[in-house]
């Protein structure tokens, strides 16, 4: 079984989901911050594939690429890096970036090398599911990788049942038109989006991603979805105080809300919600 | 046109399409669904050749260029597109896809620019329809094209300065990318040039196209037929030579020509000549050639003409390069500084840096003495004066 699919039957609720691009802050600090991830408690981890040109990311994301890019990182070596990652953790592993990379690799071939790594889902914004369905699906499918596919604010409802019914794993639900990074907190139009998707009775499950950067966003997200996607708030705590394991538990204790639990969650947010 | 036109999925044979992430989705499909039956409604028509005549000043002269025709010992005719308001062709596009985004009920537009005649011509149409208008350029053509930058302002434009990447032209349509996933209501995006996701190059081309149909009807005036021998554009994006080329395309009597920029040299490692040196790949939404290196990370390009400072190319072009329609060359810096100088001197002509490209490969042709060649002045060379001024500086240019 996929340990995406894995992970949604056993937790029900306030799965953390953690990107971080890869050869940020420094080239060989790849497996590291995936160990110390899993170590820290993140349910899920998403590695970027640096780009020259991330089209949907904001300036955190865009930074950590280019330092990413001048250390050397490359698709190649990425795989390289992750070898025996299967051994060290058990976590559901996704691979993110965008898609000239992924062609230029070879897109089979790019498949294959998650298929033997361990790799259980790839995110690939500019790869279109119409696209997805028509030329790369049969990839996918012969290697057992999930493609994980966005929906937006202005998605209408049509578009969202034919992203659900081609989805498998789960569904990138955007939570703000925007590009990754901007910290704008909720607001009424993202709350009756949130209620909208919850009452569409969709098949798969939903992480919330884009504008969660702390413990009060993370929650906000859990209470509407199946838990939370943090991205540029973890790049920029790389950037600002470096990857030691004792920074990431830190940081993902924070977000967790240190020992709160659902219980102890203010109840202003649920009254708002 | 019909046997290069663009199919229902958007695709110029395997280049084209729409790689764009689901925050673009909605907008596109919008411009998908809507463009061809705007662009075939009576008063749009009406409206759009209206504003080409009356305010752009089309049809934009055929010029016969006596002096540089005896220079290179043939017959040109110059498509004087520097002559239309704003100074190029980018004017033409810039009206139709204001009208375009007024029936979608856009009330907020922006631009990416290079060389800034873009961001001009967006700039311009958006003070006449009284929208309001954001122009995204890299900070290093904002430095270079610095007269463009103050008409931008004069026109009530916001020209954001762009420092990610090299800070060109590649850049700036980054941001304007993220600006549109960031407004996805209000918000048109006119791209100028034939690039992007589809249906903007077929779009832009269909709005170009306005140049080749008037070389047809004055070229019969001139010569007493429609079809050169020759048709010569520069080509960054694409758009002047698309709309140079646009009803040519399938008379294959007619050979076209498409000038790239060289830059200091194909082989220097400063270079914008993407059919050179670029390879098949996804650049701003698109399946096209661009610049890369072998992991697929997209190569800064490098030419004195900010216009063509780009290492991709529009689908369209990778689609003729490959059906063997269009021929490519290429003109270094100094190539074309030079041919600027020398159309200047013999014809009175200040062509736009871009354009000199064009002009740059005259030389290098072996055109027979009757030949009819067409070279299309894309723009004029006004923003281009401190760029021209250095080269006279430097190369004690001779008088002819």
């Amino acid at each position: 079984m996929n340990r995406i699919d894995k992970l949604f039957q056993n937790r029900s609720g306030k799965i953390l989901s953690v990107y971080f691009t890869a050869g940020f802050p420094s080239l060989h600090s790849t497996s590291q911050i995936i160990e110390a991830l899993e170590a820290a408690g993140a349910d899920m981890i998403e590695i970027g594939m640096p780009f020259s040109d991330p089209l949907a990311d904001g300036p955190v994301i865009q930074n950590s690429s280019r330092h990413a890019l001048d250390n050397g990182m490359s698709i190649n070596l990425l795989f390289k890096q992750l070898a025996d990652i299967r051994k060290k953790v058990n976590v559901p592993l996704l691979m993110m970036g965008y898609i000239n990379p992924v062609l230029k690799f070879g897109l089979e071939n790019f498949c294959r090398l998650c298929f033997e790594t361990g790799i259980d889902g790839v995110i690939i914004p500019d790869m279109p599911p119409e696209l997805f369905l028509k030329e790369y699906s049969v990839f996918f499918e012969s290697y057992g990788l999930y493609n994980i596919f966005l929906i937006t604010p202005q998605s209408d409802d049509g578009r969202i049942k034919y992203i659900d019914k081609i989805s498998r794993g789960f569904i990138y639900m955007v939570s703000s038109s925007t590009t990754t990074g901007v910290k704008k907190g909720f607001s009424e139009d993202h709350r009756s989006y949130f209620k909208r998707i919850n009452s569409m009775n969709l098949k798969n499950p939903r992480l919330i991603g884009f504008g969660i950067s702390d413990n009060k966003s993370f929650e906000v997200a859990c209470d509407v979805a199946q838990g939370a996607i943090i991205g540029s708030a973890f790049i920029r705590m790389l950037g600002e105080t470096g990857s030691s394991k004792n920074n990431i538990t830190s940081f993902i204790r924070k977000i967790r809300g240190g020992n709160n639990t659902v219980s102890a969650m203010p109840l202003f947010f649920k009254n708002i919600l | 046109m019909m046997k290069f036109n663009v199919d229902e999925r958007g695709y110029y044979g395997e280049y084209g399409g729409a790689y764009i992430p689901e925050m673009m989705y909605p907008n596109v499909k919008e411009l998908q669904d809507n463009y061809l039956k705007i662009l075939d409604d009576e008063i749009f028509r009406k409206e759009f050749s209206l504003l080409l005549r009356d305010y752009a000043g089309r049809p934009s002269p055929l010029y016969y260029a006596g002096r540089l025709s005896a220079y290179h010992n043939t017959n040109i005719y110059l498509k004087r597109e520097d002559l239309n308001h704003t100074g190029a062709h980018k004017i033409n596009n810039t009206i139709g896809q204001i009208l375009i985004a007024k029936r979608l009920g856009k009330t907020r537009i922006i631009a990416e620019t290079g060389a800034g005649q873009h961001g001009v011509a967006t700039a311009t149409v958006c003070a006449l329809m009284g929208l309001k208008c954001f122009v995204y350029m890299g900070k290093l053509d904002v430095e270079r094209q610095a007269p463009n930058v103050l008409r931008m302002k004069m026109l009530g434009a916001e020209v954001i300065p762009v420092t990610s990447g090299n800070m060109t032209l590649k850049d700036a349509a980054n941001e304007a990318i993220r600006d549109w996933i960031s407004n996805p209501v209000d918000t048109h995006y006119i791209i100028g040039s034939v690039v992007g996701p589809h249906p903007y190059p077929d779009l832009v081309a269909r709005l170009q196209s306005v140049i080749s149909e008037e070389i047809k009807w004055q070229l019969t005036e001139h010569i007493g037929k429609e079809n050169p021998d020759y048709i010569i554009a520069c080509v960054g994006g694409g758009s002047n030579a698309a709309g140079s080329f646009y009803h040519y395309l399938d008379n294959e009597d007619v050979k076209l020509v498409a000038v790239e920029a060289a830059g200091k040299g194909i082989n220097s490692g400063k270079s914008a000549a993407t059919m050179v040196l670029g390879s098949p790949g996804v650049i701003h939404g698109s399946r096209t050639i661009l610049m890369q290196n072998e992991d697929g990370q997209i190569t800064e390009p490098y030419s004195v003409s900010a216009g063509l400072d780009y290492p991709g190319i529009g689908p369209l072009f990778a689609w003729l390069y490959k059906m063997k329609r269009v021929t490519f060359d290429n003109a270094t810096d100094t190539e074309a500084l030079e041919a600027a100088f020398l159309l200047t001197r013999l014809e009175g002509i200040i062509p736009a840096l871009e354009s000199a490209h064009a002009l740059a490969i005259l030389g290098k042709m072996k055109f027979k003495k009757d030949d009819i060649v067409v070279v299309t002045i894309s723009g004029r060379g006004d923003k281009d004066m401190a760029a021209y001024m250095k080269y006279l500086g430097e190369s004690d240019y001779k008088n002819i």
